[in-house]
């Protein structure tokens, strides 16, 4: 009878859901500390005000760029460009909306530019067989200048009442942005679960070779996510541009990529593809949020704020990594021998 | 059996890109007066120094299959490092340059451990060693310190005139100098051929008994202290140490060593391909000035562009070998 061996870490996280719970109770006790009313929320005029609703407006735009993300990595790859894509679509809304067109060709056009990006990262990838990174880095250099070319080099400013309900605005008394975000991620868990495309996906991400052989249109279902995330990354653009009221090609979606892969990963997804979660990746970019206002009330200079994000993502990463948790396993239970 | 000929598909990117800039520059001489002249030629060298120096480290930290995002930040950290020793505590500049140079390649090393040692996604350590060096960097200061030092006068001031009209600034000097013996690294050494082979398969190089842990994670050691080096050049061409200094550098530098016809998964390439590109950017940068109607915003297309044709023509090229291959 083999002795049933205790381990202080798990050897598979029984849910990697755990970790991101656990790291917003650690970051909300710590802003308690500081400021116990951090988390009330107050009812006025019939709209709910309050820093957790702060943090789900201000986190929208992150968890609606994650969502794509999450299905692009999901099958193995990664999209660069979201960032560029997000400041194209927010340059055209600022120009549409300037020459008079209304609020459905604006949007419309802004996505229809997102899922026209999504496509041209689609073909290069799944047609040309382009690495990812690559590929996508084209679209993610040109963007800027695509964006700013949309903009003539000015930053235009957006006077539209109606677009700027989609970031002030209140619907049943919560924030209209978040609320969109989060019917969005209802709609699409439920394509992918009652259909099977999360299932083509994960097979996809897995094994590609062994997906094809099963029958999938491999290269279909990577040309569709690309598509998808650029899509996601258009009515991003829209919420950004409504948020500021200008569409800047210079600040629209800096950095977005980075903050969005990182709620992807944080969220359980790994970079290799496979298993996703939209729920860890929803939840990764509150954890971003609540991590930038946690920074904030702590007074930390914002200059400095990416510091915490770059600890936090070595950590995940080093959780999420087999060899680390054998070998800090081992660490705890006294044995010393680490690394092979 | 392999050919020794030029024009295998070994050579052949090589070929490729030096083709273009000689088309690029041939085409920027026809349209604009005065493109064509050693000034422009020696310039294309000192303007985009800090940048080359950079992306022959990452060219190296490319060959081995595995990729570095935070050389920009390095940048940025070593400028506002190197500025705040040298103004605000009185170190001279020597001490400081060594210290920077200390601290890139412990840097670039750390995060080689961690990839190496716990199986990590380099894209991954390497972003989070991005937030952490920009954040250092803006926690010495957010603000530019000009550097004001009878050294870095005398540095700005240094001319190597071959002749005439040839002027080669210490940056030139610099980047050459750090091409140089990044070629021999790469093409001359048993630690080059160790990239490569890492880079081309890993698991076999580990069966062939080759040192792969080593290798990684002293070729990112490596690009920390080209990463460092370039800062401290940077320094130089701006007179100023400034935290902000290069964001999204690493991107132009990726995209550089792309261009120069190595392949961005590993294992083949040259380094003087990366020469090539860093030429080649600089003939565009340098295009759309003489150009004057041209905003600056087309830099960005062009070499989105660029990169887009580059890549194409790689796999086209190592399509049409492995084919030739089976024939």
């Amino acid at each position: 009878m083999s002795k049933v061996e205790t381990t202080y870490l798990p050897r598979r996280p029984r849910s990697p859901l755990i970790w991101i719970v656990a790291g917003l109770v650690v970051l909300i006790v710590v802003n308690l500390v500081k400021n116990p009313a951090f988390l009330s929320v107050s009812l006025l005029d019939g709209h709910l005000y309050g820093t957790p609703i702060d943090i789900f407006t201000q986190g929208s735009r992150a968890m609606l760029l994650a969502l794509g993300m999450t299905l692009v990595i999901a099958t193995g790859g990664v999209d660069l460009s979201v960032g560029s894509v997000v400041a194209i679509a927010g340059a055209a809304c600022a120009i549409l909306l300037r020459d008079g067109h209304g609020l459905f060709v604006t949007i419309g056009g802004a996505m229809g530019l997102g899922l026209l990006a999504g496509s041209v990262n689609g073909m290069l990838v799944a047609r040309l067989g382009i690495q990812p990174i690559i590929a996508t880095l084209i679209l993610m250099v040109a963007g800027r200048g695509i964006a700013q070319l949309i903009v003539g080099g000015q930053v235009v400013f957006i006077a539209n009442r109606n677009f700027e309900y989609l970031a002030n605005g209140f619907l049943f008394g919560l924030p209209v942005a978040p609320l969109l975000v989060a019917a969005f991620y209802i709609a699409v868990h439920f394509f992918l679960r009652r259909t099977a495309s999360g299932l083509f996906i994960e097979a996809v991400g897995d094994n590609e070779t062994a997906s094809r052989f099963a029958g999938l249109a491999a290269a279909r279902v990577k040309a569709l996510v690309y598509i998808f995330c650029g899509l996601c990354a258009g009515l991003t653009g829209v919420l950004a541009a409504a948020n500021v009221r200008a569409g800047d090609a210079y600040r629209l979606g800096e950095n977005a990529e980075l903050d969005a892969i990182f709620a992807v990963v944080v969220g359980g997804t790994a970079l290799t593809g496979g298993r996703f979660s939209i729920l860890g990746s929803f939840l990764g970019a509150v954890l971003i949020q609540t991590l930038t206002i946690t920074m904030y009330n702590l007074g930390v200079p914002p200059a400095v704020a990416p510091v915490p994000k770059a600890i936090l993502i070595i950590g995940v990463s080093l959780l999420q990594s087999e060899k680390f948790r054998r070998w800090a396993g081992e660490i705890l239970r006294g044995r010393g021998r680490a690394l092979a | 059996m392999t050919s020794n000929s030029v024009f295998t598909g070994r050579h052949l990117p090589l070929l490729a890109t030096a083709a273009i800039f000689a088309l690029l520059f041939g085409a920027a001489s026809w349209c604009y007066e005065g493109f064509f002249s050693a000034r422009v030629i020696t310039n294309l060298f000192s303007d985009n120094a800090f940048l080359g120096i950079a992306a022959v480290g990452m060219t190296l930290v490319i060959f081995s299959g595995g990729i570095d995002l935070s050389v920009g930040a390095v940048i940025g950290f070593t400028s506002i490092f190197t500025a705040t020793l040298v103004m605000g505590h009185r170190v001279s500049p020597g001490v400081a340059w060594m210290l920077a140079l200390i601290i890139g390649t412990g840097f670039g090393a750390a995060m080689g451990t961690l990839i190496h040692a716990f199986q990590l996604p380099p894209f991954l350590i390497t972003l989070a060693g991005m937030f952490l060096a920009r954040g250092m960097g803006f926690w010495l200061n957010t603000e530019s310190v000009a550097i004001n030092h009878p050294v870095y006068e005398r540095l700005s001031n240094f001319d190597l005139a071959l002749g005439n009209n040839v002027h080669f600034s210490a940056n030139a000097l610099f980047l050459l100098a750090t091409v140089a013996v990044g070629y021999a690294i790469a093409h001359h050494t048993r630690f080059g051929r160790t990239l490569f082979a890492v880079g081309g398969n890993q698991q076999s190089a580990l069966l062939m008994g080759l040192p792969v842990g080593a290798a990684k994670i002293t070729v990112y050691a490596v690009n920390g202290f080209t990463a460092a080096l370039a800062g401290i050049v940077a320094t130089f061409y701006t007179g100023s140490g400034n935290s902000s200094l290069g964001l999204g550098l690493e991107l132009d530098a990726i995209a550089i060593v792309v261009i120069g016809g190595t392949l961005l998964s590993g294992g083949r390439g040259h380094l003087l391909g990366t020469l090539l590109g860093i030429l080649i950017f600089g003939t565009i940068q340098a295009a759309i000035l003489f150009d004057g109607r041209l905003s600056s915003w087309w830099m960005r297309i062009v070499v989105g562009g660029l990169i887009l044709v580059f890549i194409l023509l790689q796999r086209f090229i190592v399509q049409g070998a492995a084919r030739a291959r089976r024939l």
